[in-house]
């Protein structure tokens, strides 16, 4: 019979997935630890921390895509995560002046020119790893004003532009060269300035277009959704008509159906194919939405643009009927048609890369779709010393995903200019820390808190529509702080289990408040042992724990880490110390880690 | 103790038995047992047999005597009726009860100071009466309270943890169970819930007294070395005779055992009790084979656990008594008092 081996605790990887939220984060910000920081009150220290990850805490605590929210224990202990976002905010908020604790221009340059294109998130980060190292960095960028998308787009009631700026300022501040309103033109000729390096964080900048009948009859009144909203941020647009069609239900659409109310729109109405569990936007996305009287119409699909002498007045829709069987749609009819008048449409229903400045003879190639072959871990194009990252490289995703491939990238140009093979990449670490600090004391708040989440206050109504910048969420309030930083379950401080000691009294068994533990005799598959437990249901990659044999029955102590608490309990119980509470610092290197002295051999 | 008590949690797909309740609505207020006593997974093992068995925590009642032992009580089914009464002194309390309500399920939790020193003639007759019962003994071979002396289960040449050495023979409260008529004997130990869980299950099932030995070590004053009950001596010479699952009464039986292996015994509710002998030469229905058998395994510094005798043809103290089987708070004062004229009517039948 088969045993199953037991678990590698020193595979970095292991306990990092234990950390739900930080392993769902695609820079793997440790929010547990920062979380503990923000209960502290050491606002600068939570913010620091999670800058080192994502270079943007102010800006992420408010905007983020979230992807560890969705992903968090809390959602499997009860329905709702903990907001980590909105701690995020916290920290960036309550913060004190931290630009002495970050790294300052360098007294001399390493003589390396990087070349950086666009002053999206993703170039920016790139600049942000690269800067202090002593590389010299240039963003180039056709806008008058740095940010990407995060000041284009995303709109200032979300997103204050005082928040974006002193992120982007402190990055500036390292000695980086920001030439705005300068658009690279032909990366042909941009190729011959002898950069050592050239990153291309230009964004998935083209929003589609919706030919249907009617759509070149008129003179005005159809806009591109992520152009329009750019031309409402460059104060270029400051109203609209009185009654607005927004086509498509992502993110962008709701952004452009507020926006729209703030520019004097009296109907706003988002017009749907899908029934609502196919929408793309996010939930939270579209409650801020629909609290605003948004409406959002289902089952109506585009069908032409209605106009009489070139003006838009309406547009007609198939209304649509769907067979759903487990959450798919398996057929689809039209039932009828229906008219409805507008003065405004705008079309928010997707974007895509566009690089007409992009020769075909650089050596830089595309694929069938015209999007540029990068590769996934070290963001090199096909053409050496070049690099891609963020929306540009893989088409749209978002900010964090964008910081993400910055660091990445930055690696791969630290490597490609010291002459280290890009996939020389130190790998992570994790580095166990005992927690313990004297008998049922620990450096973590371990017991449970069962409060449910705190809800983010929202400025009125009718404050809101005032002015256009004027932002909507109002940040939470010092109690609201002091339950939620308490929801969280330090997933990163570990059950450590050290087999040699342990009795097998079962005190740890007995205590456990979700039953994750037992002892068993081994067996053939991580299955067959899973059957030991009382619950065993393994949602997709949590992992059971498997000890070493126990001395004294040659049995193995198994744990389910899907549902642990991390209470400590089972640590407190023990009557050896068998059990402790670890806290696993996950360190993921960013290009300032590149050991060059030992990466070089 | 722990820093905080074991909290409720709203899991989501927490599993739950045929009552719709979950196995922490089992649970006790929060043990204040040295951490890693015997006793707390004994109580765990108890919570989880009526969990599994699906009994409403209200139908259940528990006593105890005094110790550490009798002290966890408190520990399970929190909205179980019961009580802690005087040091060796359960077993006639739960008598009393029993004759007065049979129809709620009684557990008894004792040690092996309470049993078998100061208690030791209350649990005799208890077992002489065949009370319908579990009577759980936690036996650590100490007076765990009173902080480690000896008690009469103490093994010859068992140290305790200054050294002294035990001169005495023990008692052995399977044999005594056997000798006395208890209908229901039964060994296991705390650290093997997969045994212990389906004992407990089936002495609940099983109509009379049912006694179990559990060993159960004391961390604190009964775990070194030299002690004969400590996890290491148990685990050491840990000797598995006969297992045994309750099957309730509408559920089929699956053999995947060997035939001749398994045992099935009908049970008064129609349940039944498979003894599954892991000692091929082994009769759990014959008491002088028990006998034998258990006195045999001493020589063999075996310590022999299971369902080591089963008999469910004796009849339980209720029934021989012919007590009502209506709880007397459910019968109306006029029935449970008719009156002078009754009373002399009955005397008369006497003359
Ligand atoms: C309406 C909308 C709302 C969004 N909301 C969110 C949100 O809430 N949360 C979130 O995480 N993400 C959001 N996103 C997505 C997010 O903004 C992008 O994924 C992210 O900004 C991509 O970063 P980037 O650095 O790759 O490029 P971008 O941010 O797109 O920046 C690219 C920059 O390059 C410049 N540029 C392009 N071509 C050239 C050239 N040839 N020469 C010089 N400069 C050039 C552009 O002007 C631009 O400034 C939203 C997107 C849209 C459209
Ligand atoms: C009448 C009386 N005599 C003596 C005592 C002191 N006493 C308390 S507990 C105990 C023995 C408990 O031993 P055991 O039943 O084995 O329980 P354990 O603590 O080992 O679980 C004694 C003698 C008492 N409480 N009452
Ligand atoms: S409970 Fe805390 S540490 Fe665990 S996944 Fe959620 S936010 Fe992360
Ligand atoms: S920390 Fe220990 S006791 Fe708490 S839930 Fe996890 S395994 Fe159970
Ligand atoms: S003294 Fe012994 S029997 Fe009592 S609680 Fe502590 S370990 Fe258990
Ligand atoms: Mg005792």
């Amino acid at each position: 019979m088969g045993h199953v081996t037991p678990t590698d605790v020193n595979n970095p990887d292991y306990f990092h997935k234990v950390v739900d939220c930080q392993w769902a984060c695609p820079a793997h910000t440790p929010v547990p630890a920062y979380i503990r920081h923000i209960a502290n009150g050491e606002y600068s220290e939570a913010y620091l921390l999670n800058r080192a990850s994502n270079v943007f805490p102010g800006v992420l605590g408010r905007v983020c895509d979230r992807p560890c929210e969705p992903a968090c224990r809390r959602t499997r202990v009860e329905e709702k995560a903990v907001a980590i976002c909105r701690l995020k905010r916290v920290a960036a908020d309550h913060k004190d002046d931290i630009k002495k604790h970050l790294p300052k221009k360098p007294d001399k340059t390493n003589g390396k020119r990087i070349a950086l294109i666009g002053a999206g998130p993703a170039s920016f980060t790139v600049a942000n790893d690269l800067a202090p190292l002593g590389y010299e960095c240039t963003i180039f960028e056709k806008l008058p004003k740095p940010g990407g998308l995060m000041r284009s787009n995303i709109p200032a009631f979300r997103l204050p532009e005082e928040v974006l700026m002193e992120e982007i300022n402190y990055i500036l501040d390292m000695g980086v060269d920001l030439k705005l309103n300068t658009p690279v033109e032909s990366m042909s000729s941009f190729l011959e300035e002898g950069y050592d390096a050239v990153f291309v964080g230009t964004g998935a900048p083209k929003g589609k277009n919706l030919d249907l009948p009617g759509r070149w009859d008129a003179k005005e009144g159809i806009h591109i959704g992520i152009d329009w909203l750019e031309s409402v941020a460059f104060e270029h647009t400051d109203k609209i008509g009185r009654e607005v069609l927004i086509i498509g239900v992502g993110n962008t659409a709701m952004d452009c159906c507020r926006t729209s109310l703030r520019l004097g729109a009296k109907s706003v109405k988002v017009m749907a194919r899908k029934p609502r569990a196919f929408f793309k936007a996010s939930e939270w996305e579209l409650e801020d939405a629909e609290e605003e009287n948004v409406d959002i119409l289902v089952n109506h699909s585009p069908k032409a643009f209605i106009t009489e002498n070139g003006k838009l007045v309406g547009m007609s829709f198939d209304l649509m009927e769907y067979d759903i069987e487990n959450g798919r749609i398996t057929d689809q009819r039209v039932t009828g048609e229906k008219i409805i008048p507008c003065t405004d449409v705008i079309l928010a229903i997707g974007q895509e890369n566009a690089f007409p400045w992009i020769e075909k003879d650089t050596g830089i190639e595309f694929d069938k779709w015209d999007v540029p072959i990068v590769d996934a871990v070290t963001f090199k194009s096909t053409k050496s010393g070049v690099f891609f990252g963020g929306d540009s490289a893989f088409g749209p995703k978002n900010i964090i995903w964008a910081v993400e491939h910055g660091h990445q990238a930055a690696i791969s140009i630290h490597n490609h200019c010291q002459g280290i093979p890009l996939t020389k990449r130190k790998p992570d670490e994790v580095e166990l820390k005992s927690t313990k600090m004297g008998m049922f004391e620990w450096r973590y708040s371990n017991s449970y808190d069962g409060s449910e989440r705190r809800k983010m206050e929202h400025i009125d109504l009718v404050d809101r529509f005032k002015k256009l910048d004027t932002e909507v969420e109002l940040g939470f309030s010092p109690e609201q702080i002091a339950t939620e930083v308490q929801r969280c379950l330090n997933c990163d401080v570990h059950t450590v289990f050290d087999a040699p000691k342990c009795t097998e009294c079962d005190a740890c068994i007995d205590i456990c408040p979700v039953e994750c533990l037992t002892i068993t005799e081994n067996a053939e598959s991580e299955e067959a042992l899973r059957t030991a437990l009382p619950s065993s249901e393994a949602p997709d990659g949590q992992a059971l724990y498997v000890s070493t044999d126990l001395p004294l029955t040659g049995r193995v102590m198994i744990k389910d880490e899907n549902i642990c608490l991390h209470c400590g309990l089972c640590a407190e119980r023990c009557p050896t110390a068998a059990w402790d509470m670890s806290e696993g610092i996950v360190h993921i290197p960013h290009a300032q880690d590149q050991d060059f002295a030992e990466a070089a051999e | 103790m722990t820093s905080f008590v074991k909290p409720r949690i709203a899991r989501k797909n927490a599993p739950v038995n045929a009552l719709g309740l979950q196995r922490q609505d089992y649970d006790g207020s929060m043990s204040t047992l040295c951490a890693g006593c015997g006793h707390d997974s004994v109580t765990a093992a108890m919570a989880t047999a009526f969990y599994e068995l699906a009994i409403e925590p209200y139908k259940a009642v528990k006593v105890s005597g005094i110790g550490c032992s009798s002290k966890t009580t408190a520990y399970f089914l929190k909205e179980a009726h019961g009580a802690n009464t005087v040091h060796g002194r359960m077993p006639s309390f739960a008598t009393g009860a029993m004759a007065a309500n049979a129809a709620l399920t009684y557990i008894g939790v004792s040690g092996d100071g309470d049993s078998l020193s100061i208690g030791i003639g209350q649990m005799l007759h208890a077992m002489r009466r065949n009370a319908n019962m579990v009577y759980v003994l936690e036996n650590n071979g100490v007076y765990g309270l009173t902080k480690g002396q000896f008690s009469a289960s103490a093994d010859i040449g068992s140290t305790a943890k200054k050294g002294a050495v035990n001169e005495q023979p023990p008692l052995d409260p399977c044999i005594m169970a056997l000798a006395a008529g208890a209908t229901f004997v039964a060994r296991s130990f705390s650290g093997d819930r997969k045994q212990l869980v389906p004992l407990i299950k089936a002495g609940l099932k099983h109509k009379g007294f049912a006694i179990i030995d559990v060993i159960s070590p004391c961390v604190s004053f009964n775990d070194h070395k030299g002690s004969t009950k400590s996890y290491a001596h148990t685990y050491k010479y840990y000797h598995k005779a006969v297992h045994a699952d309750y099957v309730p009464p509408s559920a089929e039986i699956m053999t995947n055992y060997e035939a001749g292996e398994v045992m099935p015994v009908e049970l008064h509710d129609g349940g039944r009790i498979l003894l599954k002998k892991l000692d091929p030469d082994y009769d759990p229905k014959s008491q002088a084979a028990a006998f034998s058998k258990i006195m045999a395994s001493k020589d063999a510094k075996q310590i022999l656990t299971g369902l080591l005798y089963l008999d469910e043809t004796k009849e339980d103290m209720a029934t021989q008594n012919n007590l009502s089987d209506r709880p007397l708070n459910q019968i109306p004062y006029s029935e449970l008092n008719p009156g002078p004229e009754a009373l002399k009517e009955l005397q008369a039948g006497w003359k």
